[in-house]
C-alpha cells in the first residue's frame, strides 16, 4: 500500500510517502490513520488537529472508506487551490 | 482540454485555440484567476502551489464532464499554474465555449466553483514575514453548494 501526503500535512510530518508491504489490520483509511498515531510525536499532533481529506487512489473518499493492499491512499488539508 | 503547469499561458492564445476547434461556437465565456494579497495581509510577496500529478487531472477532468452533463457546452479549457509564483501572475485559466452565452457563462463558474473545493491544489503564500499555507474559506465551500440545489 501506497500513503502520501501533501501541503502542510507533508511539511509537518517530514514525509511525502511510504510503502507498506504489512497491512495487517488496515481496513480503512482511519485504520491506517490510527496505525500512524500509535507511532507518537509528530504523527498524533499532527494528524489529529484540524480538518483531514483523504482519497483512495486519486479519488476523494472519506476515513470509513475500505482501503485494499494494492491502493494508493493520500492524505491532505482541505484544498485551496483556484 | 486540461493543462497543469509551472509556464505563464497567453490568454488570447487559448481563447483562439477554443474558437478554431469549432467554427459553429457562438460564445466563448473565460476566467483568470490572479495571485492577490489575502484578507489584511499587505505583506503578500507570492505563492508556492502544490498539487497531486494524476489526481488533479482526474478531479478535473471529472468536474468538466459534470458541466457537459449539465449544459450544452462544446470544448472546455482548463489550465492551473504550480511552482512559484509572483503577486499579479496568473495563476488558474478557465474558458467554456457554446453556441449560446448561457451555457458558457454557468459552466466557466461552475468548473471554476468545483476546482476551488474539490482539486487537490494548495496553496502556500510567501510573505516578508514568513510563509504560511493558506487556510480553506467557508465561502468557497458556500459557492459550489449553490449547484447543488439549482
Amino acid at each position: 500500500m501506497k500513503i502520501l501526503f501533501f501541503a502542510s500535512l507533508r511539511e509537518r510530518l517530514q514525509c511525502d510517502q511510504e510503502e507498506w508491504s504489512d497491512v495487517t489490520n488496515i481496513t480503512t483509511a482511519q485504520s491506517i490513520i490510527d496505525h500512524l498515531i500509535e507511532r507518537g510525536a509528530p504523527w498524533d499532533a499532527v494528524l489529529q488537529s484540524g480538518k483531514l481529506l483523504v482519497s483512495i487512489n486519486q479519488e476523494m473518499a472519506s476515513l470509513s472508506s475500505p482501503v485494499d493492499p494494492d491502493d494508493e491512499v493520500a492524505f491532505f488539508p482541505p484544498v485551496t487551490g483556484g | 482540454m486540461i493543462r497543469i503547469q509551472e509556464a505563464d499561458f497567453i490568454v488570447q492564445d487559448e481563447m483562439d485555440a477554443l474558437k478554431a476547434d469549432c467554427p459553429k461556437i457562438g460564445a466563448i465565456c473565460c476566467f483568470t484567476g490572479l495571485v492577490r494579497e489575502f484578507g489584511d495581509r499587505t505583506d503578500l510577496t507570492g505563492m508556492f502551489l502544490e498539487h497531486y500529478p494524476g489526481m488533479t487531472e482526474k478531479a478535473l477532468r471529472k468536474i468538466i464532464n459534470q458541466a457537459h452533463e449539465r449544459w450544452p457546452i462544446d470544448k472546455v479549457r482548463v489550465i492551473h499554474r504550480v511552482g512559484e509564483l509572483d503577486l499579479g501572475d496568473q495563476i488558474v485559466f478557465v474558458a467554456v465555449s457554446s453556441a449560446h452565452r448561457e451555457a458558457s457563462f454557468a459552466a466557466c463558474e461552475f468548473i471554476m466553483d468545483y476546482l476551488k473545493v474539490s482539486a487537490p491544489f494548495w496553496k502556500k503564500e510567501r510573505t516578508t514575514s514568513g510563509d504560511n499555507w493558506v487556510e480553506e474559506k467557508g465561502t468557497d465551500q458556500q459557492r459550489a453548494n449553490r449547484w447543488h440545489t439549482e
